[in-house]
């Protein structure tokens, strides 16, 4: 289906989203949008594995399994960390991230 | 050979005592534990007669006719290196028995007693436990097996001695009594350990039976000269001493003792009477071999301490006031005699006859000392005071308090034939063949020991009655019953022809009484009691204008010559001035001024970087982008070239 595609468009399109889930995660306040950020930073990643092994290793699939990898554990993280912002919800009522400054000197 | 390896239980009895009654002791009624304590030395006390019967009587002696030495009991307790280790035991030798003898016939004696004395204290309990703690530790000492057995066991008297002396804790001259005894003799074990070391680095033993033996490693090494003159071997043994005349309260260690008596009485007559004092006496007699072969400096030593302390505190005991205070300076006196005795003591037959009679003293002292302080306690019980100056007349009320004293008072005088008269008769003539002028020494304190002795005598039970606060009584017979005990040893243990048992060579020889020593001596004795009878006896102003003729001399001498002082000039005025407070500056200023620093500089700059922590989630998550941006680039330029 890709066939033809060249590697670099592939890790351009992986770094464009790396750095777009970078910016999100430093950017937009809201808490789901941080968790969607990560995200798109995992999968980012995903796509390089799968490009290099693609590239790299046609008879392998090492790459493909650590993608299948990250993504369990992605799904697993966001689990995690909506049932977080539902508790921070329940008590503060906001998801806004610069609320949430308790733990500090 | 018979076996002698239950002796271990002697040791073992009263620390289980000791552990059962100080743990479990309140569970039950205070005279449980009394009664419990007195069983535990009663056994104790049968153990020791029947290994002394079975040792000197019916064990066979060895090859050469001497009495065996040998252990009876042995297990290696710390093992250092292959050659050096350390080991618990029982040693059995004539002087370790005789001293079973005494520590547990008087420790015997003095429970029972203290079953009345101490009855509703409080703390009974404690009290009965400790003395338990004190029988173990003073057993355990003169069963030594090695030197560094009798070190333990000679610190675990120590604190002994000091728990029993701070009994009334909440009394400050107590608490401050018991330091002082504590750290004293603390002070003067510095010196023992200094020449325990000294003296195994150079014989590379502990054991006793080899360092005394006849081929002791201690003859040949350490001969050489090292320090003033004086061989290795010497300055070991006299720091050896040292420890010796800290416990046995010899000048100038001596300051201790008379504070001692803050303790209750019976403590009084066990430890600081009987048993803990002479355990410096002991000391030198288990090293004696080595102090007369290779150490003849320090036995020249052991005689002039000896020598003076006796005189010493013979005069201030003339001038005391505190019937206590009077008995705890005869004591002093009285080691000082022994300590004397060893001091001019040769060895092997009779050349030993100063051992002999050192520990022939130490016997008989035992039983009448002790007797004079319990018999001190049941006055004082009487009477609630201790200053002899508000006594008098008081053989009417305390008639049986007053036969027993006054038979510890005529033995110790050394009036024939009682226990005394022997002892000390058989001290002048191993005097008199040393040194003539020791000798005269000796016999003024004999004098001056009957002189005291008497004046407490006749101040107490004769002269006219005082006014009691209520007519005084005699005490309990738990407490009478001992007392007569004892009166029959001090009446009675002079006649036990010592020197069969106990001698330098451990070979049985003869002594015979030497009446141009004995008669002179008698004489003296009696010149002392028919002076104090005239003086006392009904209240005359003799004494006060003897007193003040002699001025300064014996006012020095109501001040015990001014020692307590010169130890507090030097402690206070010297060592706290000129050492301590020094030191004292450099802990709070350079010690820990730099932990403060430390502390301070930490403070400021934590104070200073922690606005870093805001609670801020994307900050930290930007200065960590950054953070990776920044190695990132790094890497890539240092990789690239």
């Amino acid at each position: 289906m890709f066939e033809g595609v060249p590697l670099t468009w592939f890790l351009i399109t992986g770094t464009i989203m790396f750095f777009v889930g970078i910016y999100g995660f430093l950017v937009r306040k809201n808490l789901i949008t941080i968790l969607m950020s990560t995200e798109l930073i995992l999968n980012s990643v995903n796509i390089n594995f799968v490009a290099f092994n693609k590239i790299l290793y046609p008879d392998h699939l090492e790459g493909m399994f650590f993608s299948l990898f990250i993504i369990a554990v992605a799904a697993a993280e966001a689990s995690v960390a909506i049932a977080i912002i539902i508790n921070i919800y329940r008590r503060l009522v906001d998801i806004n991230v610069e609320k949430m400054n308790e733990m500090k000197y | 050979m018979i076996d002698f390896s239950y002796t271990v239980w002697i040791l073992l009895i009263p620390l289980i005592m000791f552990v059962v009654v100080g743990l479990f002791g309140n569970r039950f009624k205070p005279i449980v534990s009394g009664i419990a304590g007195t069983a535990g030395l009663f056994v104790m006390w049968i153990l020791s007669l029947i290994t002394a019967y079975k040792y000197f009587f019916v064990l066979e002696k060895a090859a050469d006719g001497t009495f065996q030495k040998f252990l009876a009991f042995n297990m290696r307790w710390l093992n250092l290196t292959d050659t050096l280790h350390i080991d618990m035991g029982v040693l059995l030798d004539p002087i370790s028995i005789m001293m079973l003898i005494v520590i547990t016939t008087v420790s015997f004696m003095v429970h029972v007693y203290s079953i009345g004395y101490m009855d509703g204290e409080k703390g009974f309990m404690r009290f009965f436990a400790t003395l338990s703690l004190f029988s173990f530790s003073m057993l355990g000492l003169v069963v030594a097996t090695n030197i560094f057995q009798m070190y333990i066991f000679w610190e675990l008297v120590g604190v002994s001695s000091y728990l029993l002396i701070g009994f009334y804790y909440t009394r400050d001259s107590a608490v401050s009594a018991s330091k002082k005894a504590f750290i004293v003799t603390r002070f003067a074990d510095l010196g023992f350990l200094i020449g325990i070391l000294m003296l195994s680095f150079s014989t590379g033993t502990f054991d006793f039976l080899t360092l005394t033996g006849p081929n002791s490693p201690a003859f040949s090494s350490g001969t050489g000269i090292m320090f003033l003159g004086l061989s290795t071997m010497t300055w070991s043994m006299i720091f050896i001493f040292m420890g010796g005349a800290g416990k046995s309260a010899m000048f100038p260690l001596h300051i201790w003792l008379p504070d001692a008596m803050e303790g209750p009485t019976p403590v009084s007559a066990l430890i600081h009477a009987a048993t803990m004092v002479v355990a410096g006496v002991y000391l030198v007699a288990r090293l004696f071999p080595i102090y007369v072969f290779a150490a003849p400096v320090a036995l020249d030593v052991v005689m002039y301490v000896g020598a003076f302390s006796s005189i010493f505190a013979a005069i201030i005991a003339c001038t005391q006031f505190d019937i206590k205070r009077v008995l705890a300076y005869s004591t002093m006196s009285q080691i000082g005699m022994m300590m004397f005795a060893l001091g001019v003591s040769g060895y092997g037959g009779h050349e030993g006859l100063g051992y002999m009679a050192s520990m022939f003293h130490l016997f008989t002292h035992a039983f009448f000392k002790s007797l004079l302080f319990l018999g001190a306690g049941a006055i004082i019980h009487a009477v609630h005071s201790n200053v002899m100056n508000e006594m008098g007349g008081l053989r009417k009320y305390l008639p049986i308090t007053h036969a027993t004293f006054l038979i510890a008072c005529l033995a110790i005088a050394g009036v024939p034939p009682l226990s005394g008269f022997f002892s000390k008769d058989e001290i002048l003539a191993a005097g008199h063949e040393r040194s003539l002028m020791l000798y005269w020494v000796e016999m003024i304190v004999s004098g001056l020991t009957a002189f005291y002795m008497f004046r407490l005598y006749f101040s107490i039970f004769w002269g006219h009655d005082r006014h009691y606060h209520h007519t005084p009584h005699e005490a309990s017979k738990t407490m009478t019953i001992p007392l007569m005990l004892l009166a029959v040893g001090a009446l009675l243990t002079g006649l036990i022809p010592f020197s069969h048992f106990v001698t330098t060579d451990r070979l049985p020889f003869a002594a015979h009484l030497d009446m141009g020593i004995a008669i002179p001596a008698v004489l003296v004795g009696l010149i002392g009691i028919f002076t104090a009878m005239i003086f006392y006896r009904k209240e005359t102003s003799v004494p006060d204008k003897i007193f003040n003729a002699l001025g300064g001399f014996s006012k020095a001498a109501f001040h015990k010559f001014y020692i307590d002082e010169v130890y507090l000039f030097i402690t206070k005025k010297i060592i706290f001035n000129y050492v301590s407070r020094p030191i004292a500056w450099f802990d709070r200023h350079i010690v820990d001024g730099a932990m403060n620093g430390i502390a301070y500089v930490t403070n400021e700059t934590s104070d200073r970087i922690k606005r870093f922590q805001s609670g801020q989630l994307q900050q930290y998550a930007l200065v960590f982008v950054s953070g990776v941006v920044l190695l990132t680039l790094l890497f890539t330029y240092l990789l690239n070239n």
